[in-house]
């Protein structure tokens, strides 16, 4: 199969200045429609993307009309079915991208994804080039079906790997990078940040690499470990940090698995007080992997126990009191970051 | 009706794949009796038919998702008994290079062959994948997969038929209904007579084929593979056997009926098959003798290399979990 063909489409270098801004979810969405023109082996399937109607969030809107039915599959409701379907693709050479409606939904297709797709080439060296674009996390008054974030499933399976963006340019970048991978990708977009968050990406389709975390705000006193939408609330309890002369690092994981171990540790070992933040629940989560890292090759550089802020362990409740008493936000992670620092 | 008209050259590739799955069996349940197995192992008798009679109506090119009674299918595509023997042993040389234990992770692209988890159904969802990006690419291929009455119970069962009737994939499943899974009886498991059946309630064609008849599996196959490959759609095949043994080597199957054993053995689909190419004068004593003797001596053979194989490396355990790149 060629690539390089844009179809005769123009691609973005014409607007390639650096100012150019998207929204998260616009940004997903130049990922894929460049790289479908870009490489005839991608592409999409899942419930409801194809049509005018372009998915439940309309990421994949035009898609059919461009790419046309074959590469764009609109699936029965059946997740268990069709993320074997899109492994059975990637095993031929395809490069399928499914779209699981809400992350919530992915428990369905659970065996397809840990059971087959995560071992088949650890056990007889069939890759698996497939992504799942998991939409992922609440703050949005959506309940316990349209809120969650079950990333740690997927870190604690073998032969997975998981990515994170919280970001419009990481969201493009790792996007990209997740489809060109040769393994199994589940991508988790965060739903709050869709619309609500624009920022600069880049025209070029230049994958960002897999693993890599990322110090978005360097800082002496402590540091926040964190990785989606809770990047940008530890951000604000940083700016308000550093009016009290409380200096913060933040790094941004970006992706879960592999974890970025050096980063992580170089920023422990620099400022001597870690806090892990995700709006995942916290009990086993993987701010508890990073916890454990720290304390287990970190240890004489710290100066204060690990902190974990997370959900409860509870499902998500719908009810704004009760949804805000289960996520961290930018308060809460105030509190414990200022309380770590004066430790 | 499908193409019955074989050649008598065809007809002995058929009874030589039949019984080298058959005598590999044999050397296999008797080895794990004397304890120069690895773990478990599932035995193949009375399934000869149906995975030997299916894969021989495949085209090199085409796609295939045995389980773990298809020991013929595996031969037949080209992977080697000693290969296969090593990954029963868990040798470094054997298909999944110890990773996965007896029939299970035998899959091998080179030779078109996807394999299996234990969680059965799931080949048939891969295999339509596999079937879908001929669809996506245009190629005349087709992919076959094979699974049993237990896993027809799954729900991932349903939603592969619905799917690939949906999407009128070049895609056939067969089920091989050996009447048991594991222990529960047919009755237990099921309220319709025929696995069949359920084909038409997605909207597919649905046939019953006798499992222990090679000439009639190939001839049911070709038909529906024929039919996928010219964009007819899907089939389910339901092929009608008994499983001869316990559910793996383990398993005494005590709670099988001897009367029922007894009576299958009587249809012993490589005696029957051997006895019928006497009789239609496809060939002789002298012949078929010379055959099960150049069997025996290539699975021995084959045994022989796999147990003097190497076991794995262990600082090679993490090796393998990614593909590069």
């Amino acid at each position: 199969m060629g690539t390089g063909s844009n179809f005769g489409f123009a691609d973005g270098e014409q607007t390639g200045d650096s100012t150019r801004e998207l929204t998260y979810i616009a940004a997903i969405s130049e990922a894929l429609r460049e790289e479908m023109r870009r490489d005839p082996n991608v592409l999409l399937m899942g419930e409801d993307i194809a049509g005018d109607f372009g998915g439940a969030f309309k990421v994949t809107k035009g898609f059919e009309a461009e790419f046309g039915a074959r590469r764009v599959i609109n699936t029965p409701l059946a997740e268990l079915g069709f993320v074997g379907a899109a492994t059975g693709m990637a095993l031929m050479g395809l490069r399928p991208v499914v779209e699981m409606q809400f992350a919530d939904f992915i428990s369905s297709a659970f065996d397809s994804i840990v059971q087959f797709a995560a071992t088949a080439h650890y056990r007889w060296k069939g890759a698996v080039p497939w992504v799942i674009r998991a939409p992922s996390d609440g703050g949005i008054r959506s309940g316990p079906f349209h809120s969650q974030n079950p990333e740690a499933w997927f870190v604690h399976t073998p032969g997975l790997k998981v990515v994170a963006p919280s970001t419009p340019a990481d969201a493009k970048g790792l996007l990209l990078a997740a489809i060109r991978d040769d393994n199994p990708v589940i991508y988790f977009e965060s739903k709050p940040l869709y619309r609500s968050l624009k920022g600069h990406v880049p025209s070029g389709a230049e994958a960002l690499p897999l693993g890599e975390a990322s110090v978005v705000r360097p800082g002496r006193d402590l540091s926040m470990v964190t990785y989606g939408a809770m990047l940008h609330q530890a951000l604000a309890a940083a700016r308000r940090l550093a009016d009290e002369g409380i200096d913060s690092e933040v790094l941004d994981l970006r992706t879960l698995k592999p974890l970025d171990r050096p980063a992580i540790l170089a920023t422990a070992r620099k400022t001597g007080k870690v806090l892990v933040v995700h709006a995942a629940n916290r009990l086993a989560g993987v701010g508890a992997e990073v916890a454990a890292l720290v304390a287990e090759e970190a240890f004489e550089w710290l100066d204060a126990p690990v902190q974990r802020l997370g959900g409860l362990d509870v499902p998500v409740p719908f009810s704004p009191p009760l949804e805000d008493a289960y996520r961290p936000n930018a308060e809460k992670i105030y509190v414990a970051a200022r309380r770590l620092a004066l430790y | 009706m499908a193409q019955t008209t074989l050649t008598n050259e065809q007809r002995l590739a058929l009874y030589y794949w039949m019984l080298f799955t058959r005598s590999f069996d044999e050397t296999m349940v008797a080895m794990w009796k004397q304890g120069r197995g690895l773990g478990g192992t599932f035995s193949q008798r009375g399934h000869e038919a149906i995975s030997v009679g299916a894969a021989y109506a495949l085209k090199p090119e085409d796609v295939i998702a045995p389980m773990h009674r298809d020991l013929g299918a595996y031969l037949l595509r080209g992977m080697t008994a000693e290969r296969i023997f090593g990954n029963l042993l868990g040798r470094s040389g054997g298909v999944s290079a110890g990773r996965d234990a007896n029939l299970h992770g035998m899959g091998d692209l080179g030779l078109q062959i996807i394999g299996f988890i234990s969680h059965l159904p799931h080949s048939m969802a891969v295999s339509l994948g596999a079937a879908m990006s001929f669809v996506y690419r245009s190629e005349a291929r087709v992919a076959l997969t094979f699974t049993g009455d237990g896993a027809s119970s799954a729900g991932l069962f349903h939603e592969t038929l619905n799917m690939a009737a949906v999407w009128n994939a070049p895609w056939v499943v067969i089920v091989e209904n050996n009447l048991y899974a594991y222990s529960t009886p047919l009755e237990q498991q099921m309220k319709v007579p025929a696995i069949a059946e359920r084909a038409a309630s997605y909207g597919m064609a649905g046939v019953t084929v006798d499992g222990n008849d090679v000439e009639a599996v190939y001839a049911v196959t070709s038909a529906a593979v024929e039919q996928a490959r010219c964009g007819g759609g899907p089939t389910l095949i339901e092929a009608r056997t008994m499983r001869m043994l316990g559910h793996a080597i383990h398993d005494g199957a005590e709670y099988v009926p001897r009367s029922l054993l007894e009576s299958w053995e009587k249809r012993d689909p490589v005696m029957t098959y051997r006895a019928r190419l006497l009789e239609a004068g496809v060939s002789d004593e002298a012949v078929l003798s010379e055959i099960a003797e150049r069997v025996a001596a290539e699975v021995a053979d084959a045994v022989a290399r796999a147990e003097a194989d190497i076991l794995p490396d262990p600082a090679t355990v993490e090796a393998g979990v990614y593909a590069e790149g």
